[in-house]
């Protein structure tokens, strides 16, 4: 179950990245990586608080 | 001004309160409880990349900062910061291991500590305030509700901005009473996010500038970025400007030593260059794709570049989302950390209400445009007034056992204010805030009149009194130490 949402969230974060680089070279247009951004968003939030520990100093 | 001595153990309720409230933090943290590498990377990383570098980037356009000196000013701001971190602060956090709130007590004395916790009170309320502000230019868009435009000559926000700036305060102050544990830990969890984020935002808009690949950069960077010209009539930044705001920032986490508390869990002194993580994560990239996406959202024609506006922009939803959530989860825990300040003045208080106080302040902050639009000069001027103490720490822990002073003077001798520290800090400071103010404050231009040439001849912004102002503290403050023990 872990892995899976590591993979949610990688692709969430490739998601969130690789758009950019496919406007920048004029492959996508700016609405679709909007879209994409977006689909990463909730893939990413989705899925990184239940296997993410953030360290402490408490 | 002579020393006050402490006449009994209960001489001051406000002290004890004080000293009550840190209770927990007062003994040096065990060898058990320390931290790796990757815990300060992390910390780094999610700290610095907020939501006020949406705000900074644009303010060094609107500056006018040329490419090269915006690129290699920040790049040099940047060592020296990472390098106060890791030479200046993280050496005498695993040396003492002590919070700053028990170092300045051992070495100034509780009242300059009260002093200081009751200041950087105020300035956490002013830095959540501009964090709300920031917050609230993204949630506004979907309403429909115009954001303030500083340029243009609104000085408070429209009476819906104000609300929705009230219902995001009102909610921060709610979650700052319940404990901020899990908010720290969601931000945790949106570092690696923001940070791409901050870079696919910033790329996807440099073709709307006319790049057509990476060769064509800093060619765009040069002519159509940072160009050089300032914009609505700002003044203009120059390479000395970008170092010594990408030095200063921090300057009272650094050489100020308030991060002697975090580093006090580091296992090395070493792991204070984790702080470049922070630093050219946050303070580079972040602060390059804001200023991009800045020149990109005015080259369309549009005016106001608020973090919510360039964030839609140049990543739609998703950078909507960024801003709501990096103002959010910055403003909480500086609020959390403003109540516990201010819990020390208001004894009977219950900390709910305390900390509603500070969110009101908070909320009255936010409504100020002028607040980010000169955010840059707030935080110069706050670096300033606390990184005194941070040099005073540095030479009582290294200098003065080197040339048979005391160190922790005012501990041993039951001193409750340290008069060499008061003295060093206040003079430094205001000094220092002379130079700068006698070109920059009409009232102490006019005051002064025609000045002689050798005063007319400084001309120094704020940004260029880091180096001066430490040295300037350290020698009075060893002058005055000197005088201080030679007396006893």
């Amino acid at each position: 179950m872990k892995t899976l949402l590591k993979i949610l969230s990688l692709i969430g974060l490739v998601l969130t990245l690789l758009p950019s680089f496919l406007v920048f070279y004029d492959v996508i247009d700016m609405a679709t990586h909007f879209n994409l951004m977006g689909v990463g968003v909730i893939l990413w939030f989705g899925s990184a608080p239940f296997w993410m520990k953030g360290p402490s100093l408490e | 001004m002579s020393e006050i001595q402490q006449a009994t153990a209960g001489g001051s309720s406000l002290v004890e309160r004080l000293d009550a409230l840190y209770e927990y933090d007062r003994e040096p943290v065990a060898k058990n409880k320390l931290h790796g590498w990757g815990t300060f990377i992390a910390m780094f990383a999610g700290e610095h990349v907020a939501g006020t570098e949406f705000v900074l980037g644009p303010l060094m356009v609107m500056h006018g900062v040329s490419a090269v000196d915006f690129f290699v000013g920040l790049l040099i701001g940047n060592v020296l910061a990472v390098l106060s971190w890791a030479l200046f602060c993280a050496p005498v956090a695993v040396k003492t291991r002590l919070t700053i709130y028990w170092q300045l007590r051992k070495i100034c004395g509780p009242y300059l500590t009260v002093a200081y916790s009751a200041f950087y009170a105020v300035i956490l309320c002013l830095l959540a305030g501009a964090m709300v502000s920031v917050a609230v230019t993204a949630i506004s868009i979907p309403f429909g509700i115009p954001n303030p435009d500083y340029v243009a000559g609104d000085t408070i926000p429209t009476l819906p901005w104000m609300f929705l700036a009230l219902i995001v305060g009102v909610v921060i102050a709610a979650l700052a009473v319940l404990g901020f544990d899990k908010i720290a830990h969601f931000s945790k969890i949106c570092a690696p996010w923001m940070v791409l984020v901050f870079f696919s935002a910033g790329l996807a808009v440099l073709a709307d500038l006319g790049a057509t690949g990476f060769s064509d950069f800093w060619t765009i960077a040069s002519e159509k970025i940072f160009t050089g010209v300032p914009i609505g009539g700002n003044s203009k930044y120059t390479i000395w400007h970008v170092i010594g705001f990408a030095w200063l920032c921090n300057a009272t986490q650094h050489i100020g030593m308030s991060d002697v508390t975090i580093f006090r869990y580091a296992k090395d002194w070493k792991q204070g260059f984790a702080s470049a993580f922070g630093m050219f994560l946050g303070h580079y990239m972040a602060w390059i794709a804001s200023g991009i996406l800045c020149a990109a959202f005015l080259a369309e024609g549009f005016t106001n570049p608020q973090p919510g506006n360039i964030a839609l922009f140049g990543a739609g939803m998703a950078g909507l989302i960024s801003v709501v959530i990096a103002g959010w989860t910055t403003a909480n825990p500086t609020l959390y950390r403003a109540g516990l300040a201010i819990q020390v003045a208001t004894p009977n208080w219950k900390r709910w209400k305390v900390t509603f106080l500070a969110g009101a302040f908070m909320i009255v902050t936010a409504c100020i445009p002028a607040v980010n639009a000169y955010l840059d000069r707030i935080i110069g001027y706050y670096g300033l007034f606390f990184m005194p103490l941070g040099a005073f720490i540095f030479v009582d822990v290294w200098i003065f056992p080197k040339i048979g002073l005391e160190s922790d003077y005012a501990e041993k001798n039951n001193i409750l204010l340290s008069w060499p520290a008061a003295v060093a800090w206040m003079a430094s400071f205001f000094i220092m805030l002379f130079f700068y103010g006698k070109d920059n404050f009409p009232w102490l231009t006019e005051a002064l009149g025609q000045q002689p040439p050798w005063l007319a001849s400084i001309n120094a912004d704020l940004m260029f009194m880091i180096a001066p102002e430490w040295i300037l503290s350290v020698l009075l403050y060893i002058g005055l130490s000197y005088i201080q023990q030679q007396k006893r």
